[in-house]
């Protein structure tokens, strides 16, 4: 209920900056809240909600994809010395590679249908995901562990029981920031390649100099963005229980 | 049977950037059923020690024997209080008693008696389904020994297990320990960093001499376990022939630095 209560408050906070700064601005470039949400809603059944829903599973299957593969992967590398002597090296050196201007690559590979763009954010997300993993396997209490191991723990019911516990809420973290980059992403290779998606609606309302159009647009990606979001925090909720104590 | 038994043990820690030797021709020898406190300056291998006992650190030389066997890994029945209780935050209180069941295989129906049982002894019924985050030190102190219970351990190893608490929960413990072992009779090796708990809980009482540590003295304390033993004569008397051997191992001035080499 709060929590409703301060979507609304931060929602008639942005329409009133909003307006006050179309107002200030005067270009039909960008207009006010009033046409947008006028063509947000006469859209949003024909154009916007398909769009949104072509967008919104590219962005899941990359996220679902991304932490299938770097959580895991990360998690090893982390608890193994000898893994992440190798593997370290290799993850600082393309880690810093602004994975995006693959993009190119991909869409000569893999066409320019889902694929590319599937592919690249998940290359992005996973590489985030994998070295917040790493680093939150490195930095597992000691005591934690050797608890578990003096219960005579294999190395499997040590990930089970200490190292994937204690990772979760930094891997949620991850995927909160991850969806910021994500939609980016996506809103970036639709733009580039393909003729579908919220990136490519808003680049084609642009294109018509369909100004309130573009911002209707707009609207439908930010809601994609606080759905995902909000559905993280109920997830991370569920599963990562302990965290609440004593909040 | 969990006669325990260090012959000789040397540990060297491989440091960040040197070679760590914690502990040298340390011998040790604890009858089935005895309880023993081990006591000896800060950083002299105690913890070292007991890990070696658990199965978690190997010794670089010499052997450790439990029951006869030598230890080359966890046992099945010998359970680990650390200094930080160990408990995992995101389990509930009765996950955490149950977890050494769920870990050696045991069917649920067993764990959710065995760890009840265990629960109820030492007063934390109440509590299953909190996580340790909501429990005070002492009760988080009560939940790793429930633990311990649970597993039917016929060795305790105990890690300064009531160093984090105030003095009277601290006394509160140190008669449940007692009583715990008075019922059941396991063998029971506690270090700690009190001359009154070590005095209190150790039938015999082992001073380490600083790192590299080795056994400097063995303190006989035939008392231990007396009814009202804290207020008599002879347990002061056992405090202060601790206190003086102690100060001769230097645990009272500055750390010694030996035992720690260029590599
Ligand atoms: N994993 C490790 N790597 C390197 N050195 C270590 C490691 N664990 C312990 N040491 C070193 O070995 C020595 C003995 O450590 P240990 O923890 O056994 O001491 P302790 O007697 O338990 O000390 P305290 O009373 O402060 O708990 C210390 O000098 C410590 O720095
Ligand atoms: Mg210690």
């Amino acid at each position: 209920m709060r929590r409703l209560l301060g979507y609304l408050g931060a929602i008639v906070a942005l329409l009133v900056g909003w307006w006050l700064l179309s107002v200030a601005v005067g270009s039909p470039a960008l207009p006010g809240p009033a046409p947008a949400i006028s063509d947000f809603v006469r859209l949003w059944g024909s154009d916007l909600m398909p769009q949104l829903f072509e967008s919104g599973w590219r962005v899941v299957a990359s996220m679902t994809i991304g932490v299938a593969l770097g959580a895991p992967l990360g998690l090893l590398i982390g608890r193994s010395p000898r893994l992440d002597a190798v593997a370290a090296p290799l993850v600082f050196l393309t880690y810093p590679i602004p994975k995006i201007v693959f993009l190119p690559v991909l869409l000569v590979l893999l066409g320019i249908g889902n694929a590319p763009k599937i592919a690249l954010i998940t290359i992005i997300v996973l590489f985030q995901i994998l070295v917040t993993a790493r680093d939150a396997a490195r930095g597992i209490p000691v005591a934690s562990v050797l608890s578990v191991r003096s219960l005579g723990a294999t190395r499997g019911q040590v990930f089970r029981h200490v190292v994937v516990p204690a990772a979760l809420p930094d891997i949620f973290t991850a995927l909160r920031i991850g969806t910021g980059t994500a939609i980016a992403v996506l809103f970036f290779s639709e733009t580039v390649a393909g003729t579908s998606g919220l990136g490519y609606y808003i680049l084609d309302a642009w294109g018509r100099i369909a100004y309130s159009e573009m911002f209707a647009g707009i609207i439908a990606m930010a809601l994609l963005g606080v759905v995902l979001y909000e559905l993280l925090e109920m997830a991370e909720a569920r599963v990562c229980r302990w965290t609440r104590v004593g909040r | 049977m969990a006669t325990v038994d260090a012959c000789e043990v040397e540990v060297v820690y491989e440091g960040v950037d040197r070679l760590v030797r914690a502990l040298e021709a340390c011998s040790l020898t604890v009858e089935d059923g005895e309880p023993v406190a081990i006591i000896g300056p800060s950083g002299c291998g105690k913890s070292t020690l007991l890990l070696a006992m658990a199965g978690l650190v190997r010794p670089t030389d010499g052997d450790v024997l439990v029951g006869g066997e030598t230890v080359s890994g966890p046992r099945l029945r010998t359970a680990l209080i650390l200094q930080d209780f160990g408990l995992l935050p995101w389990k509930t209180v009765f996950h955490n008693a149950a977890l050494g069941l769920e870990v050696r295989g045991v069917s649920p129906a067993q764990r959710a008696e065995r760890a009840g049982a265990a629960l109820e002894r030492v007063g934390l019924t109440d509590f299953c389904g909190a996580y340790p985050g909501e429990l005070s030190g002492g009760m988080r102190q009560r939940l790793a020994l429930a633990r311990a219970l649970a597993l039917d351990a016929d060795l305790l190893l105990m890690d300064e297990p009531l160093s984090a608490l105030d003095a009277l929960t601290r006394e509160d413990l140190q008669g449940l320990l007692l009583d715990i072992w008075r019922q059941r009779q396991h063998t029971a090796i506690l270090v700690t960093h009190s001359i009154e708990e070590a005095v209190f809980l150790g039938r015999r009482v082992v001073v380490l001499t600083p790192r590299p540590g080795r056994v400097a003295a063995i303190v006989e304390n035939p008392g231990m376990g007396a009814e009202g033993y804290r207020s008599t004569p002879e347990f002061y008397e056992r405090c202060d022939q601790l206190r003086r051997l102690l100060a001769a191992e230097g645990a009272f001035g500055e750390t010694a630095l030996t035992g720690v080499e260029a590599s």
